[in-house]
Parts: C-alpha cells; sequence; structure tokens
C-alpha cells in the first residue's frame, strides 16, 4: 500500500488543465496500490480538488513561493514526498513540470520518467509506458525506488468523482532569499494565440504554401482563417520556419513540438520522417497536397489531393456552413 | 570564462527505429549518429560566450568510443578540449546525470550548458539533474543568454509562449533550445584542428538506472487511412467524415 503525490501545477490562480489530468492519473494509480492520491499544490488554494481525486490536499503559499523557481520547487515536491512516504511522484509534463520534477528526482535520489502516455500496474509495481525517439518507439520503465514522473499533456482523463477535501496549509522550507533560480519577470506570448503544443486542434502549413511574403500571402492568410473558423492553432514544418515564414515556437516534429490534438490538419506538407514523429499521435489526421504520393498521405485518416490555394478557402467555408450554420 | 558543453550522440532524426531482438533496445544496424540537435544550440552558446569573453570551451560526452567523431565534430565547430566518457550501454537521465556531474566536478566550470532535451531519449533533465547534483542554479528551456559580471540573464520559454526572465549567479547550468542562436557548421580550419586535439578517453563509472527500461515496443499502428477525392470538390464530403465518422467537430 502506497500514496501518490502529486503536484497539481495552477495557471493564473486556477488549477491547470494539465494538472488536473495528473490528478486524475494519480488518483487512478493511488487505488490501484491502494492507497491514498495527495495533492501537491504552491501558490494556489486547492479548493474543490476532491472531486478532481484528492483524498489530501496540501497547500504551500506565501512569499517564498510567489514566483515560480525549479530549485525551490523541488525542494517542497521532495520534502512532501518523503513526509507521506510515497511510492510515486506525478506532475504533468508541462514546461514547468518537466523543469523541476528532474531536479526534485535528482535530489531524492531517483530517475525520472519523462512524458509518460501510461501509468499502470505490473507485479504489483507502477510501470510507466513513455515514446521516445519522437514517437518512432515507446519504452516501460520501472523505476528502482520512488517512481518519478511527469505526464504527457491530454493523454490522460480527469478524474470525475471523489468527496470534498480542506485543503492543509503546508510552510515553505526556504524563504525567497534562499533560492538559487528565481523568476523575476514574465514576459506574455502573443495575446491570443493559442500554443501549438497545448491546442485540441492544429493546422499546420508547409512549403506548399510558398513564401507569405510573395506568392504565397494568400496562402497564409487562407491558413489563419481556416485556423481561426474551427478555433485551432496554426503549426508549421520546419522548412517553413528554418526559411523564417512562421517563427519557430510553431515548428512541429522531432526537432519542434510533440502535438496530439483531436485533430491535425496538415497543408502543403510532404510528411518528413521527421514531421511525422511530431503529429503522429494526434487522433484524427487530415492532409491536403498535391501529390498524391506525398508520404503525409501514409499517415493521414483522411486525405484530399489538391492544392492548397484552392482546398484550403473551399474547406474554411465547408468548415464555416457545418459550425455556424 | 571556463565553458562546459554537454553533448550526446543520438540517432540521426531520420533514423528508422526499431525494436531490437532483445526486446529492450533499438536495432542499431543501419543507423547513423549526430550531435542531438539541441546540443548544437548549445555548443554555439558555447561558444559566442568564449568569443565574447575570453576562456575556453570544453565539451563532454558519455557514449561509446565511437562517439569521438561528434566530439571532433564539435571541436570542428570551435570547442577547445573534450572529454569522452567511455560507456557503451543505454542510461537513463540519472545514470547519466551522476557520471556527467562526477566528472564536472574534477573540471573549472563557470557554466555548463545542455541541450533542453535529446532527441532520442527525450528527458529534457539531464541538465536540471546536473545542477542538482552539484548545487547550482538551473535555468531551462533557454531562448535567450546574456552573461555579464559573474551573472547570466536568461529567458525561458514556458507554458503558453510565455517567457520567464531570470537572473542567476555563476556558476549555473543552462539548457539551451532552438531560438537562442544559429549554429555554425565547422570550417575547414576546425576540421583540421579537430584533427589534432587529443581526446581523452575514461570509463564512465555510471551508476545503475533510476528508471530501467523494460521493454521497447514498436507505436500502435494507425488504422488505414483515405483519400476522400480531389481538389475543392471533396471538402463537403471530408467535413462530413470529421463529423459523423470522426466525430471530431
Ligand atoms: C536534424 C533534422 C531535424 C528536423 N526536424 C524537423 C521537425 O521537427 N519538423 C519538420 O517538419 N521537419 C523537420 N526536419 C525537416 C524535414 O526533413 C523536411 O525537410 C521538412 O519537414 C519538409 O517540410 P515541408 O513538408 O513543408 O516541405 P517539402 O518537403 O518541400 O514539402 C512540400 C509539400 O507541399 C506540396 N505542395 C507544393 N505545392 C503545393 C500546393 N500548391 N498545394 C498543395 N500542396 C503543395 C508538395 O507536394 C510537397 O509534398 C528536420 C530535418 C533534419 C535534418
Ligand atoms: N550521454 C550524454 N553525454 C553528454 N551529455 C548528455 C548525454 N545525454 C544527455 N546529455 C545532455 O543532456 C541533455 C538533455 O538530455 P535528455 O535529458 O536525455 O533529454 C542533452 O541535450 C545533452 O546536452
Amino acid at each position: 500500500m502506497s500514496d501518490v503525490l502529486v503536484f497539481v501545477e495552477y495557471a493564473e490562480g486556477k488549477p491547470a488543465k494539465a494538472g488536473l489530468q495528473a490528478l486524475g492519473a494519480g488518483s487512478r494509480l493511488a487505488a490501484e496500490l491502494g492507497g491514498k492520491a495527495v495533492a501537491l499544490v504552491i501558490n494556489g488554494d486547492g479548493a474543490g480538488l476532491g472531486p478532481k481525486g484528492a483524498s489530501r490536499v496540501l497547500a504551500v503559499n506565501g512569499d517564498a513561493v510567489k514566483a515560480y523557481s525549479p530549485d525551490g520547487y523541488a525542494r517542497i515536491a521532495v520534502d512532501q514526498a518523503k513526509a507521506i512516504n510515497a511510492g510515486a511522484v506525478l506532475a504533468s509534463a508541462t514546461p514547468m513540470g518537466k523543469d523541476f520534477m528532474a531536479r526534485a528526482a535528482a535530489k531524492a535520489g531517483c530517475g525520472l520518467a519523462a512524458d509518460c502516455t501510461e501509468l499502470k500496474l505490473e507485479g504489483g509495481k507502477p510501470v510507466a509506458i513513455r515514446p521516445v525517439y519522437a514517437g518512432k518507439a515507446l519504452i516501460a520503465v520501472q523505476a528502482a525506488g520512488t517512481l518519478w514522473a511527469t505526464l504527457r499533456q491530454n493523454a490522460f482523463a480527469e478524474a470525475t468523482a471523489g468527496a470534498d477535501v480542506a485543503p492543509e496549509a503546508v510552510k515553505a522550507p526556504f524563504a525567497a532569499g534562499d533560492l538559487l533560480a528565481v523568476v523575476r519577470e514574465i514576459v506574455e506570448g502573443v495575446r491570443g494565440r493559442l500554443d501549438v503544443a497545448e491546442a485540441e486542434v492544429v493546422v499546420s502549413g508547409g512549403r506548399g504554401l510558398k513564401d507569405p511574403a510573395g506568392e504565397g500571402k494568400q496562402n497564409w492568410q487562407n491558413l489563419e482563417k481556416l485556423a481561426e473558423t474551427i478555433g485551432a492553432a496554426v503549426g508549421a514544418s520546419r522548412a517553413v520556419v528554418d526559411a523564417g515564414w512562421r517563427p519557430h515556437g510553431d515548428q512541429v516534429g522531432q526537432t519542434g513540438k510533440t502535438v496530439s490534438p483531436k485533430l491535425y490538419i496538415a497543408c502543403g506538407i510532404s510528411g518528413a520522417i521527421q514531421h511525422l514523429a511530431g503529429m503522429s499521435g494526434s487522433k484524427v489526421i487530415v492532409a491536403i497536397n498535391k501529390d498524391e504520393n506525398a508520404p503525409i498521405f501514409k499517415v493521414a485518416d483522411y486525405g484530399i489531393v489538391g492544392t492548397v490555394e484552392e482546398v484550403v478557402p473551399a474547406l474554411t467555408e465547408a468548415f464555416h456552413r457545418a459550425l455556424h450554420g | 570564462m571556463e565553458i562546459l558543453v554537454c553533448i550526446r550522440r543520438a540517432p540521426t532524426t531520420d533514423a528508422r527505429i526499431k525494436p531490437a531482438a532483445d526486446g529492450k533496445n533499438y536495432d542499431a544496424a543501419g543507423i547513423n549518429y549526430d550531435i542531438s540537435e539541441y546540443d548544437k544550440f548549445a555548443l554555439e552558446a558555447g561558444i559566442l560566450l568564449k568569443e565574447q569573453h575570453g576562456g575556453k570551451v570544453t565539451v563532454l560526452c558519455m557514449g561509446p568510443s565511437a562517439a569521438t567523431k561528434e566530439v571532433r565534430t564539435a571541436i570542428a565547430m570551435g570547442c577547445d578540449e573534450a572529454h569522452l566518457l567511455v560507456d557503451d550501454q543505454f542510461h537513463d537521465a540519472w545514470a547519466t546525470a551522476s557520471a556527467l556531474a562526477a566528472k564536472i566536478r574534477t573540471l573549472p566550470h563557470d557554466i555548463v550548458l545542455f541541450g533542453w532535451s535529446s532527441v532520442d531519449n527525450q528527458s529534457a533533465g539531464t541538465g536540471q539533474m546536473v545542477a542538482e547534483l552539484l548545487g547550482l542554479p538551473s535555468v531551462s528551456v533557454a531562448v535567450s543568454m546574456e552573461v555579464a559580471d559573474g551573472a547570466a540573464k536568461i529567458e525561458r520559454l514556458a507554458a503558453g509562449g510565455k517567457r520567464e526572465k531570470y537572473q542567476v549567479r555563476l556558476p549555473a547550468v543552462v539548457t539551451c533550445q532552438k531560438g537562442l542562436n544559429k549554429y555554425r557548421s565547422a570550417n575547414m580550419k576546425g576540421i583540421m584542428a579537430a584533427k589534432k586535439t587529443n581526446v581523452p578517453e575514461t570509463p564512465a563509472n555510471a551508476p545503475a538506472d533510476g528508471v530501467a527500461v523494460l521493454r521497447m515496443m514498436p507505436p500502435p499502428p494507425r488504422k488505414e487511412g483515405k483519400i476522400v477525392g480531389k481538389g475543392p470538390e471533396a471538402v463537403n464530403d471530408l467535413v462530413r467524415l470529421l463529423r459523423d465518422e470522426a466525430k471530431v467537430i
């Protein structure tokens, strides 16, 4: 029997979706282990987490944790994992979770199973499944001691039942001045721009759209309009990012972002192995390409052979009719 | 300035990865290797720091003897020295970080640079683990960095495209993301210099993995797709299929 500590990430004063997904995964793992899921909240009130799967909620607040610190968060996670003698410690594989959980695991003298897509018990011990080589393979891993793991966003469901619990206040074991690295300021991203890694629908453009500063101008406007119509984030192939046509934060693929939206629409993208590596975890893939032999059609669930000039605006209209009547 | 850059030898990104007969590793037949992509941004960042502040760039790599090739590529880019920690096995981030940290303790270092993630094991954690083991500040996923007066100002890419600003005292660990710089390729002079540079090899002495691989599997196959049609006439069918069959809109 052992308990599971779950770091529940907060954003703008509320639990982040990825944090609740981690809590859902933690509550199921705890149930299988015959223990409890204990939520750890830093710089948040911890309210309402009972019905999201937490049997206990530990909330750390105060000046020492007002700003994020990788070493500070790691210290708190390690202290609390020890305090409850956790059999597993989980967090979401967000930029924050990936950052401090590695420090925390090392502090605890453990490895880290990063960016896992599945958790289960084998022979009574937790086993994590994680994609490697950009999804070209999966590995099943097991920890020597406590399993420290981060969980891929959107790979785990939130819990839907549980009794209310009152958060217990826990003091930070340090003052802000003791920390090695602390966020001093946050520069907002471009307002209203959805990040491809977090979006549920992604529309990506490739070299087939041509130079937005030249003959491709209309194509990119059409792509933005398609994305707006269906509430999608805009992604890109590396060819497009390297040409300076799109910001590098948009790049999808092995050396860009790994995305797993419910719908991915690839326009004018050939489907190079590095691109496929980043997006073949998508639930449904649509490809639009003028070359019927383009490799992207091998992974696409639905394909249209045609030019982006003709197909993209027509598709936007068809979506518009279907969604907005 | 004493600059250390940790680089990993990884299969090239166009490699087809299949589980090997042992069911734990990948089949190495026909695989080519390169410096893991993001480590090139770390190398460039290190070389730029040397150009601004003087000093030297030392490359650290744990891997098989064959990784001398990747190490020499780093020297050809403009690094000065290298140490190869020889080990033929696959290791998790914890074992790797432990071996690297033990070596780094013996070397002078003002800054230790990493890629933000390897392209193969993708833990995105080796740098932070080394920092923890050495008691150093860490900033991961850096997209901008300025070093002056024994401190580094760094911007890190956080959720939703936000950038977190840090200022840390050196020595520190920084992991590098695309956007930090544009890395150079080796020139002829560098390649000649790399040939002459001695790359000392010492056993890595890595501890046991923190998380051990039980097995490697191919990803679940995607089900057969279909071409809905040709040209703009096909869009209505596509939307209908997405709504009624795939149920994603
Ligand atoms: C180390 C390394 C890492 C890499 N990492 C990544 C990565 O993370 N992500 C990534 O995407 N790539 C990556 N690549 C690059 C990758 O190998 C390909 O070069 C790249 O994905 C190609 O981009 P593309 O599909 O936009 O362009 P292309 O391959 O040029 O394909 C353009 C496609 O558009 C079609 N087309 C042309 N005109 C039209 C039209 N009018 N209408 C419709 N279709 C049209 C063509 O038929 C073609 O299929 C990496 C490469 C290396 C070496
Ligand atoms: N075997 C290794 N030798 C040297 N550096 C490494 C090694 N493995 C990983 N690293 C460094 O750690 C970074 C992150 O790797 P990872 O934690 O596997 O994603 C890499 O980009 C390298 O900078």
